[in-house]
């Protein structure tokens, strides 16, 4: 009894935070077309989820082209095929690694940080204060971070599939000695345009995915600094495996 | 003129407000007392959309607020102004900045203007030194005080005032309630004012009424008040009224 119970409330209140994020995305996305328009605020948001983003998706990227380019590398001597490695890298990176890692790593640097703060005004009243000086919350606190992370997301993307494959070119072509021109050409013959805008497309929906969660949870959180902490775990925990879910999903159906 | 008429509301399950009904005139100090966790704060908050009731009536400018979509509420909202029991100050801002949000939002000034009226206002609540200083460099007293400003700059008719002396020494609350009255009297506010300082309701209301399980259980005048032979605010006036606290609120 009390087992079906958890799994039920369990289950309930995943529901209930499916259809709050998506009302609160829709919310958020209306509220773009209402004034005053928030310039300034995008920008700022811009800079704090794009910006200072680049550091961590440059690591992150350029270890992970590396050691892709290792593994990859491992398994394609086995039968000789060591010359496709600059394609499959390339492939591996634009297609998957780089939009996913990348709104991972967003979601830790500041996905975490937009739920803290939100949250931190929830509890202290700001949200309300927001209210009450007959401004909306959601179009003045959401909408310029859902924006920002629509655009920033899929620009380190970008940045991240650059990096990485440089850095699997490092590996590739000093390290283990592939040659520079089979390294490049078959880089040139294995991707598509297709390929590296499947990647970025997917970062398009990770970067409103994950504003929208992180977002949610900070808004409506509740019961004081320990909410707060509670929030930030659910936010980062639900983004990061919602991304892995989504981009199977979306890799699936469409890509 | 707010007129409540058989508010309702529950969370839960249990009915924290089980029909309240009360009338706030215009350009008076109304206070609302009772014990803690009695839903003074969430009686206030439905005089501003914070929160929707199960059921019942509030009158303002002859619309009933309860039937107003979110929208209509933003207009209703820089008419009733509302502070906040811990100031809710903008933390990310400085206090001037924090004064200076709502103008840059709906007043359509220039820069200079606007910085004009912030002064204004600053020095109203005698914070003017305290411009370019964040929240968390404040005290408790200045915050309120902040704050206040801030809902001024709007020049609301109404403010309802979420315990605005609570946390503070007595000479503090007597100068934020002072303060409060001065604006008031600037301004020609209506105050309503969550309290639990019986000599300060005594001494600054012009109305009391008092909230207990739900309902008022009694309004009227201070004097009335005083000499209420209702149990629940006789009791709540005597576990007050000890020693010279009786004395104090009528010399002040």
């Amino acid at each position: 009894m009390n087992l079906f119970y958890h799994l039920g409330s369990l289950f309930l209140k995943f529901l209930r935070d499916c259809g709050g994020v998506f009302i609160f995305f829709w919310q958020s996305l209306l509220a773009t077309f209402s004034r005053p328009f928030r310039a300034r605020l995008f920008i700022k948001h811009m800079e704090f989820i794009g910006v200072k983003s680049w550091l961590v998706v440059s690591l992150t990227a350029l270890f992970s082209g590396m050691v892709t380019a290792y593994q990859v590398h491992h398994a394609l001597v086995k039968f000789g095929g060591q010359s496709v490695l600059g394609g499959v890298v390339a492939l591996t990176l634009t297609r998957e690694l780089g939009p996913v890692l990348t709104a991972i790593m967003v979601v830790a640097r500041a996905g975490s940080a937009i739920t803290a703060e939100l949250g931190s005004m929830r509890i202290t009243e700001q949200i309300d204060a927001l209210k009450m000086m007959a401004v909306n919350p959601i179009q003045y606190l959401i909408t310029p971070r859902l924006w920002a992370g629509v655009i920033t997301v899929p620009l380190l993307t970008a940045m991240a599939n650059l990096i990485g494959i440089a850095g699997g070119y490092v590996v590739g072509v000093m390290v283990l000695g592939i040659d520079h021109g089979i390294f490049m050409a078959r880089m040139e013959d294995m991707v598509e345009l297709q390929d590296i805008m499947s990647g970025i497309y997917k970062s398009i929906f990770f970067g409103a995915f994950l504003v929208s969660v992180c977002g949610y949870k900070g808004y409506y959180a509740s019961g004081g600094a320990e909410g707060v902490g509670k929030a930030t775990t659910e936010a980062v925990v639900i983004s990061s495996v919602g991304i892995l879910i989504f981009d199977y999903i979306l890799t699936t159906l469409f890509f | 003129m707010i007129t409540i008429k058989n508010l309702k509301k529950s969370f839960n399950g249990f009915q924290v407000l089980r029909g309240v009904n009360l009338v706030i005139p215009e350009g008076k100090t109304t206070f609302i007392m009772g014990q803690s966790g009695t839903g003074k704060s969430v009686l206030l908050k439905h005089l501003v959309g914070l929160l929707s009731p199960d059921e019942g009536e509030i009158w303002f400018e002859n619309r009933d607020l309860t039937k107003l979509n979110e929208k209509e509420w933003q207009e209703v909202r820089k008419k009733i102004g509302y502070l906040f029991q811990e100031g809710a100050l903008f933390d990310s801002m400085t206090v001037g900045e924090n004064v200076a949000f709502p103008l840059i939002e709906h007043a359509k000034l220039p820069e200079n203007e606007i910085e004009r009226k912030v002064d204004e206002l600053l020095s109203a609540v005698g914070l003017l030194e305290a411009k370019d200083k964040y929240p968390s460099e404040l005290s408790g007293g200045m915050r309120k005080r902040a704050a206040l400003a801030r809902t001024l700059a709007l020049h609301p008719q109404v403010i309802l005032f979420d315990e605005p002396t609570t946390g503070l020494d007595p000479i503090l609350q007597r100068s934020i309630l002072d303060l409060i009255m001065e604006v008031k009297n600037r301004f020609n506010l209506t105050c309503v004012i969550i309290s639990h300082d019986v000599p300060l309701a005594l001494h600054y209301a012009d109305q009391i009424a008092f909230l207990h399980e739900g309902v008022i259980a009694q309004i009227g005048s201070p004097e009335e008040i005083r000499n209420s032979n209702h149990p629940f605010v006789r009791k709540f006036l005597d576990s007050a009224l000890i020693d010279g606290a009786k004395e104090v609120s009528h010399e002040g």
